[in-house]
C-alpha cells in the first residue's frame, strides 16, 4: 500500500509539472494583461512602469523559472488585479465552492440512489418511466438555462428561496460554512440543486443499470430463496454490489463539480473559486488562472488516488498492485 | 417528495424572517472594485465605489460638473499656481480633523502604491503641492495647467494618521479605511459583499440609508432576477434588451442617461497599403481610407438611427461628435451625419472608388454594449454602398492588444475598427488628446490614436487649448478642434453615445451618472 501511494504521488508530481508548463505557456500566448488593467488615459511611462512591476518585461522562460522557484516555496504568484497572493485569493473562496460541491453531491446521492434502485427494481412501472425520462432531461438541459429557470420559478414567482449570493455563515469545529445556518442553507439550496442535476441524473442511470444487472445474479436469487427479507436483500446484497461504478463516477465527478461549478456560481453570484476563475480569465489575471488550474489538477489527482483506495475496501477482490 | 416540500417550506419561512430592515439598501453591482484602497487601481468601479467613503478636493456630480467638496474654493493665482482653500471643521471617520497635511500625505502616497496595476500618477505628476497654512494648499506646475480641478476630482483624500505605513491590504481589511465621506466602511468579503454604514458627522447632505450592502452579480439576467425576487433593491447595468420589458413593471423604477462614452470608428490613415483592405478581386490597392472623401462616404453610409433603434434597442443616443451636449468643449454646430447612401456612393466615385473595395471590420465582443452586433450592422450598411465588408470580433483581452500594437513594429494591426472612449475628465480635451492628436509616444499624446490620424492644425488647436486656463476660451478652442478633426477631417467617425440604465424597486429614484459610476448618494426616496 505504501509503495503504491508513493509511486502514485511521484506520478502526480510529474503530471503537475507538465500541466504547469502547458498552462503557463498557454496563458502567456493570449492577449496583453496590461491593456486590461490600465486606465486608457495612462501615458507610456505609466504603462512601462506597470509592465516592469508585473515582471512582464522579462522573457517567458525567465518568468516561468521564477514561477517554479516560488511554487516550491508554496507561492503561486501574485494576482495582477488584486495585488494579493493568488493562492490566498483562491483558498479564501474555496470553502464556498466546497460546500456547494459537497451539498450537491449529497443531493445527488441521497436522491439518486433510491430513485435509481427503484427504477431498476420496477422497470415497467409508471413512476420508473417518469424517473428515467426526468433523468434524460437532467442530462440534456444546459446548466445556465436551468439556473435562470430555477431562479425565475422559486425566487421570483414563489419567493421561496433567495436568488443570489451566499447566506450567513457560522463556525463549528473550526469550519466556517453557511450550511450551519438556516439562512445559509436557504441560499445554498437552489445553486446546489442546479449543480446537482447533472450528477443526480448520472447516479440514477448508474444505479438503475446496476440494479437491473445484479438483481438477476444467483446470489440474489439464493438469498430470496433462503427467505431473506426483501429489504435486507436490497440493502446488503444489492446495494453493496452496485456501489463500485457509482463510487468511481461520484469520485471523479466530484472533481468536475468543483472545477466546473463556474456556470452555477456565475448565475447565482456564488462567491466561490469558479466565479473567481471566470473573472480572471476575462481580465487575463494570469497568476490566478495558473494557480487555479494547478489546484484543480491536484484535486483530480488526489481524488483518483482516493477512489482507487476505496475500491479495495468495497470489493476485496480488487487488490492494489504493489501492495504485496 | 413530501420531505422535499417540507424542507422548501421550512427554509422559505426562515428566509422571510431574515429579510432586511427598511432603512438598509442592498445593491447588485455588475463589477466589484478590485480593492478598497482608493489609490490602488485607477479603474471605473474602484473610483465610483471610493466616493462613498472618501472625499476629493473637487467634487464631480452626476453630470461631471465640479462642486466644492473638501476644498471650498480654487483658483489660479498666477500662470503656474493654483490655490485651494480647504473646508474647515471636517472630521475623519475616526474623529480627528482634516487639514492640509492630509492632502500632502495623499499626494505622496497615491503616486507610490506598491503593485498598483494602474496608478494615479497620471493625474498627479508634474504638480508640486505645498502647504500655506492648515487650510490652504498651493499647487505649482511648470506650465499653465487648466485641467487642475478636473485632475483633482479623481484623487481621493486619505487620512495621514490612519494611512501612515498602511498597505493596500490594510485598506481592504478596514484597518486604514478612514475617510471623510457620507458612509463608513464596515467590511469587504471579496466576491460576496461590501458593507457600509452611515457617517452621521458628514459635512454634506446626510446619507439616506443606515446600512448599504453591495453584492457583485456579474451576470445580467441574474442581476435582474435578484431585483425582481427582492433580494436586492437596486442594480446597475441593465442590459438594453430588458429595458423595455422592465419599464412595464410598476414595481420597478428605471433611470437612464447618456454616458461620457462615445462609440466610434478608427480608420487606418497612415499606411499606403492597409492590411485589411483589398480591391474587390482580392488584389492590392492603395488604402482608400486615407482619402477624406471615402471616410465621409462611410459616415453617410451609416444609418445611425437604425443602429440606435434596432441594435441598441433604443437605449443609445446617436453621435455627431466626441461627447454629448452639455459637456465642456463640445461644438454647438455639429450634428450627426444624415444617412444618405446616394451621397455616399457619389463621394466614393469622386474619390475614384466607384467600384468599391473589400474591407474587414474589427471589433471587440465583450467590451461595449452590443459591440459585436454593432460591427455586424456596420458591415451590412457598408456593403450597400459598395464596400464588401466582413466582420471579425474577438474578446477584449485579445482585441485591444492587436488594435494598439499587433502589427509590425507594434503598429496598430487593424484597418477599420469599432472602439469606445469615455472622457474621464468630463471635457472634450480628453478624447481629442487621446484619439485625434498626432501619435507621440514620448509625450503621451495620441496614446489611443489607433488610426494614426494626423493634422498639424488640429494638433496646434489642442495644444493651445491645453494651455488655456480661461474656461470659456478653452471651451471654444476645443469645439473648434472637434469641428476640424471630426467634422472636416473625419479623423474618427462617431456612432453613438452609450446610455446606461439603472433599476431600483419603486419608491427609489437614481440620478443617472455620465461617468457610469454607481453611487448610492445619487439614489433618493420618492
Amino acid at each position: 500500500m505504501t509503495a503504491f501511494i508513493l509511486r502514485r504521488s511521484l506520478q502526480s508530481l510529474i503530471v503537475l509539472f507538465v500541466m504547469s508548463l502547458l498552462v503557463f505557456g498557454g496563458v502567456n500566448m493570449v492577449g496583453d494583461p496590461v491593456d486590461m488593467l490600465i486606465s486608457p488615459e495612462a501615458d507610456q511611462m505609466e504603462i512601462d512602469r506597470v509592465i516592469r512591476d508585473l515582471g512582464l518585461d522579462r522573457p517567458v522562460t525567465e518568468q516561468y523559472w521564477y514561477f517554479l522557484v516560488n511554487a516550491f516555496k508554496g507561492e503561486l504568484g501574485r494576482s495582477f488585479i488584486f495585488g494579493e497572493p493568488a493562492l490566498k485569493l483562491i483558498i479564501q473562496r474555496m470553502p464556498a465552492t466546497m460546500e456547494l460541491a459537497l451539498f450537491s453531491l449529497l443531493l445527488a446521492v441521497v436522491f439518486g440512489i433510491p430513485l435509481g434502485v427503484y427504477a431498476g427494481l420496477k422497470p415497467e412501472g409508471k413512476l420508473s418511466r417518469t424517473i428515467m425520462a426526468g433523468s434524460i432531461l437532467g442530462f440534456s438541459m444546459p446548466t445556465f438555462w436551468v439556473g435562470i429557470l430555477l431562479i425565475m420559478f422559486f425566487s421570483v414567482n414563489l419567493g421561496w428561496f433567495p436568488s443570489t449570493g451566499r447566506g450567513e455563515t457560522a463556525t463549528y469545529f473550526g469550519m466556517t460554512s453557511s450550511i450551519f445556518t438556516a439562512d445559509g442553507l436557504s441560499h445554498l439550496f437552489l445553486p446546489a440543486f442546479n449543480l446537482a442535476l447533472f450528477k443526480l441524473s448520472s447516479v440514477i442511470r448508474l444505479a438503475r443499470a446496476g440494479t437491473r444487472e445484479v438483481i438477476l445474479q444467483d446470489y440474489i436469487k439464493f438469498a430470496r430463496a433462503k427467505g431473506v427479507q426483501e429489504s435486507r436483500v436490497i440493502r446488503v446484497h444489492l446495494l453493496k454490489n452496485i456501489m463500485i461504478p457509482i463510487v468511481t463516477v461520484i469520485g471523479l465527478e466530484f472533481g468536475s463539480l468543483i472545477a466546473f461549478s463556474t456556470v452555477t456560481e456565475t448565475v447565482f453570484a456564488w462567491p466561490g473559486m469558479g466565479k473567481l476563475i471566470i473573472d480572471s480569465i476575462y481580465n487575463l489575471d494570469r497568476p490566478i488562472i495558473v494557480a487555479y488550474l494547478m489546484i484543480i489538477v491536484l484535486i483530480f489527482v488526489t481524488l483518483n488516488l482516493v477512489v482507487d483506495i476505496l475500491y479495495s475496501f468495497l470489493d476485496p477482490r480488487v487488490r492494489i498492485k504493489g501492495a504485496k | 417528495m413530501k420531505f422535499l416540500r417540507l424542507l422548501c417550506i421550512g427554509l422559505a419561512s426562515v428566509s422571510f424572517s431574515l429579510s432586511a430592515y427598511a432603512e438598509d439598501l442592498r445593491v447588485g453591482l455588475k463589477s466589484e472594485p478590485s480593492s478598497i484602497d482608493p489609490h490602488y487601481h485607477n479603474l471605473g468601479p474602484n473610483n465610483g465605489f471610493s466616493k462613498h467613503i472618501f472625499g476629493a478636493l473637487v467634487g464631480s456630480d452626476e453630470n461631471q460638473q465640479h462642486f466644492p467638496d473638501l476644498a471650498v474654493s480654487w483658483k489660479p493665482i498666477d500662470d503656474t499656481t493654483w490655490e485651494f482653500k480647504l473646508r474647515q471643521g471636517v472630521k475623519w471617520h475616526d474623529g480627528s480633523s482634516f487639514t492640509a497635511d492630509d492632502v500632502l500625505f495623499t499626494v505622496e502616497r497615491a503616486q507610490n502604491v506598491p503593485n498598483s496595476p494602474s496608478s494615479f500618477v497620471t493625474y498627479l505628476k508634474g504638480k508640486t503641492f505645498s502647504k500655506v497654512d492648515d487650510h490652504t494648499v498651493h499647487v505649482k506646475t511648470a506650465a499653465p495647467y487648466p485641467l487642475m480641478p478636473n485632475d483633482l476630482t479623481t484623487v481621493k483624500i486619505i487620512s495621514a494618521k490612519a494611512g501612515k505605513d498602511a498597505s493596500t491590504e490594510d485598506y481592504n481589511s478596514g484597518k486604514a479605511t478612514i475617510g471623510t465621506g457620507p458612509y463608513k466602511f464596515v467590511e469587504w468579503v471579496p466576491g460576496d459583499r461590501i458593507v457600509l454604514t452611515r457617517n452621521d458627522s458628514y459635512y454634506g447632505k446626510k446619507a439616506v440609508f443606515d446600512n448599504v450592502i453591495m453584492k457583485p452579480i456579474k451576470s445580467g439576467p441574474a442581476r435582474i432576477s435578484a431585483l425582481l425576487a427582492g433580494d436586492v433593491d437596486f442594480i446597475d447595468s441593465v442590459p438594453p434588451l430588458d429595458v423595455a420589458r422592465l419599464k412595464q413593471d410598476d414595481k420597478l423604477q428605471l433611470s437612464s442617461g447618456p454616458s461620457n462614452r462615445v462609440i466610434y470608428l478608427h480608420m487606418d490613415q497612415f499606411r499606403e497599403a492597409s492590411p485589411h483592405v483589398q480591391a474587390k478581386d482580392g488584389g492590392a490597392i492603395k488604402n482608400p481610407l486615407m482619402d477624406v472623401r471615402v471616410r465621409k462616404a462611410i459616415s453617410h453610409a451609416i444609418n445611425r438611427d437604425a443602429i440606435v433603434a434596432r441594435v441598441m434597442e433604443g437605449v443609445a443616443v446617436k453621435a455627431g461628435q466626441l461627447l454629448p451636449a452639455g459637456f465642456h468643449g463640445v461644438s454647438e454646430k455639429m450634428t450627426p451625419d444624415a444617412y444618405d447612401p446616394d451621397a455616399a456612393k457619389k463621394l466614393m466615385a469622386d474619390a475614384g472608388y466607384g467600384d468599391g473595395f473589400k474591407m474587414t471590420v474589427h471589433g471587440p465582443n465583450d467590451r461595449y454594449i452590443n459591440d459585436a452586433k454593432i460591427a455586424e450592422a456596420l458591415a451590412q450598411m457598408l456593403t450597400r454602398v459598395g464596400i464588401d465588408a466582413s466582420v471579425e470580433t474577438m474578446p477584449k483581452s485579445v482585441y485591444f492588444k492587436r488594435a494598439s500594437g499587433g502589427g509590425p513594429d507594434k503598429s496598430p494591426e487593424f484597418s477599420f475598427m469599432v472602439l469606445g472612449w469615455g472622457a474621464g475628465s468630463g471635457e472634450a480635451s480628453s478624447p481629442l488628446k487621446a484619439l485625434l492628436h498626432t501619435y507621440d509616444k514620448s509625450k503621451g499624446l495620441g496614446a489611443a490614436n489607433r488610426g494614426r490620424h494626423s493634422d498639424a492644425a488640429v494638433d496646434a488647436l489642442i495644444k493651445k487649448a491645453l494651455a488655456t486656463v480661461d474656461a470659456d476660451a478653452r471651451g471654444k478652442l476645443l469645439a473648434e478642434a472637434t469641428e476640424k478633426a471630426v467634422g472636416e477631417n473625419y479623423g474618427v467617425i462617431p456612432l453613438h453615445y452609450q446610455v446606461n440604465t439603472w433599476a431600483a424597486k419603486s419608491g427609489y429614484k437614481y440620478l443617472p451618472r455620465t461617468d457610469e459610476y454607481t453611487v448610492v448618494m445619487g439614489l433618493s426616496k420618492d
